[in-house]
């Protein structure tokens, strides 16, 4: 990994740092707002791509973990646990729990068949929210206030929140850009390039696409507390195969395998979104087609077309 | 005398009604290069996929360094030393010949599951893989893709992965097969000085080759061996002359 290849990154997160400054001449409350659920929603495309880009793991329900998230906030917060840390403790070791448990059964299939076992997990785990009447079932569960920090309600202005969120991504790029670079990061990235290969050396593919699982699964929660935090009302929807599915737009946008393009995925599409819900109320039909275009001139995504070497193999 | 270092018994593989291998029974001792020679289809490959663990047999033993190893699968075989190459190289296309190299040295050294910490700055990786793609003459591009050497050299990559895992049995799956005759005999050469450090079982359809390394050759049609000895033993074996050999072959 050198410096170089990161130069994208470094300039990225240095435009998502001074974004609120920027934001500060236009409407800022409704800026600050769109850029912390960019922020989150980045941060689950960037574990998904993870797991797709280094392990060919491609989870079509991958917005379960956004749902445990979520939910581990609502329910730490019942039981009269309010700090943020401590939830997100939670949240991870729930998170951990349900990719362990259907990592277990999905990773024996490989190719569409592990597709359709994480899409029937994910939705398994959508109906069964649906039906918990305690938790207000379909309609959701409005929070009472957000997360206290280190004891203390920091995270009401919406400027700290945002810097909470993109400090929780940076960290997780850092993290999982380390990862790519060591020795499990490798094992990973060979039983994908070559899985008889890998075996041949005498690698296991099981253990390392488990914990893999486990990693993307764990930064998929943390960035589900945080969405509960930002809107202060979860709901099962957070979870639906439709947010999987626009997870794995993102990280296919910003180009499969490079990390900052799936953060870049991810504000390009929900930016664009954004914007054209200004034009129409379909805004799919619009976005659908870029995608098509992106999928047949530019495999690597956005990341190939702006920094074509240094979307390779290191991450 | 100690037992042989691979011994397999009534080996059996079926695919449908055709029997790919049919009661194969051989030893490897310790130190000895062996080469298995047959017209295409007799069930050459299918032999190396048996024994290194790609392909389940349907009957039969294998021993391996005094342990039975039948149930086991590739990883496991592997871990035990029991390392394969490829006929169709099977090389990491996105990784430099480097870190191929690097991760074979990687995978008999230590664990796999450390999670931080740089893979390529590591010297215990690096500098085991660099002697390795030495000694086949491949270090000159150690950082170029795998994905784009030439046949040739992915053959010889495939060696050095081999190499760096130090094995106890080498199996080499025609590792000539498409190669230039001024290759070839790089790749006979090299074999033959790998030759006096490791155990080799090598499949190969280059006599040439074969009748240059091996000490003992055994010879499979269809599925069966029909023969087992010395070279000369072989070259003179009026069944395998009419079976398989061409006269025009050993002239």
């Amino acid at each position: 990994m050198t410096m170089r290849s990161q130069t994208p990154a470094i300039l990225l997160f240095a435009g998502l740092a001074l974004f609120p400054f920027v934001a500060r001449f236009g409407a800022q409350a409704y800026l600050l707002t769109l850029g912390a659920r960019t922020l989150i929603l980045a941060l689950a495309a960037l574990s998904l791509d993870f797991l797709v880009g280094q392990g060919a793991l491609i989870s079509f329900g991958h917005a379960a973990y956004l749902g445990i998230g979520a939910y581990a906030v609502v329910l730490a917060s019942m039981a009269g646990i309010n700090d943020l840390l401590a939830q997100a403790l939670i949240a991870v070791a729930a998170a951990a729990l349900f990719a362990a448990l259907t990592g277990y059964v999905s990773l024996r299939a490989t190719g569409v068949y592990y597709i359709m076992s994480t899409l029937a997990f994910g939705q398994m785990l959508y109906f069964l929210f649906v039906s918990l009447s305690a938790l207000g079932g379909d309609d959701g569960y409005t929070l009472s206030s957000r997360s206290r920090l280190f004891g203390e309600p920091r995270l009401t202005s919406d400027f700290a929140f945002y810097y909470l969120c993109l400090a929780a991504l940076a960290l997780a790029y850092v993290m999982l850009t380390r990862i790519c670079g060591s020795r499990f990061g490798r094992v990973l990235n060979a039983i994908r390039q070559n899985p008889l290969r890998a075996r041949a050396l005498g690698f296991r593919p099981f253990p390392s696409r488990l914990a893999a699982c486990l990693i993307a699964g764990a930064i998929a929660a943390v960035a589900g507390a945080l969405l509960a935090n930002q809107s202060e009302f979860v709901a099962p929807a957070f979870m639906s195969w439709q947010r999987s599915g626009e997870l794995l737009v993102m990280t296919i946008l910003g180009g499969v395998g490079s990390l900052w393009g799936a953060v870049l995925g991810a504000i390009i599409y929900l930016a664009l979104e954004e914007a054209l819900s200004l034009l129409t109320d379909q805004t799919h039909v619009l976005i659908g087609p870029l995608l098509i275009v992106v999928a047949i001139f530019g495999r690597r995504g956005l990341a190939g077309a702006l920094a074509p070497k240094a979307s390779g193999s290191a991450a | 005398m100690s037992p042989p270092l691979l011994h397999i018994e009534g080996l059996a593989k079926s695919f449908g009604a055709l029997a790919v291998t049919d009661d194969v029974s051989f030893s490897v001792g310790e130190g000895r290069l062996v080469a298995l020679i047959g017209p295409n289809g007799a069930g050459k490959t299918t032999l190396i996929d048996q024994l290194s663990g790609a392909v389940q047999s349907d009957a039969g033993r294998i021993r391996f360094a005094g342990l039975d190893i039948s149930g086991l699968d590739m990883s496991a075989r592997a871990r035990l030393g029991l390392v394969r190459s490829f006929q169709i190289a099977a090389v990491l296309p996105e990784y430099s010949a480097l870190e191929n190299v690097a991760l074979a040295v990687q995978a008999r050294s230590g664990s796999s599951f450390r999670f931080f910490g740089s893979a390529a700055r590591e010297e215990e990786l690096n500098a085991p893989a660099r002697a390795a793609l030495k000694r086949v003459g491949l270090l000159a591009r150690a950082d170029d893709p795998a994905g784009e050497l030439s046949h040739g050299e992915k053959r010889s990559l495939e060696i050095a992965i081999a190499l760096a895992l130090r094995p106890r049995l080498m199996l080499f799956d025609e590792p000539f097969a498409g190669l230039g005759s001024e290759e070839t005999r790089a790749g006979v050469e090299l074999i033959r000085a790998l030759k006096s450090e490791f155990t080799m079982l090598l499949v190969e359809h280059d006599m040439d080759a074969v009748f240059a390394l091996a000490d003992e050759i055994g010879v499979l049609v269809n599925g069966r061996l029909i023969a087992w000895g010395a070279p000369e033993a072989i070259r003179a074996n009026e069944r395998v002359r009419s079976a398989y050999l061409g006269e025009e072959t050993l002239a």
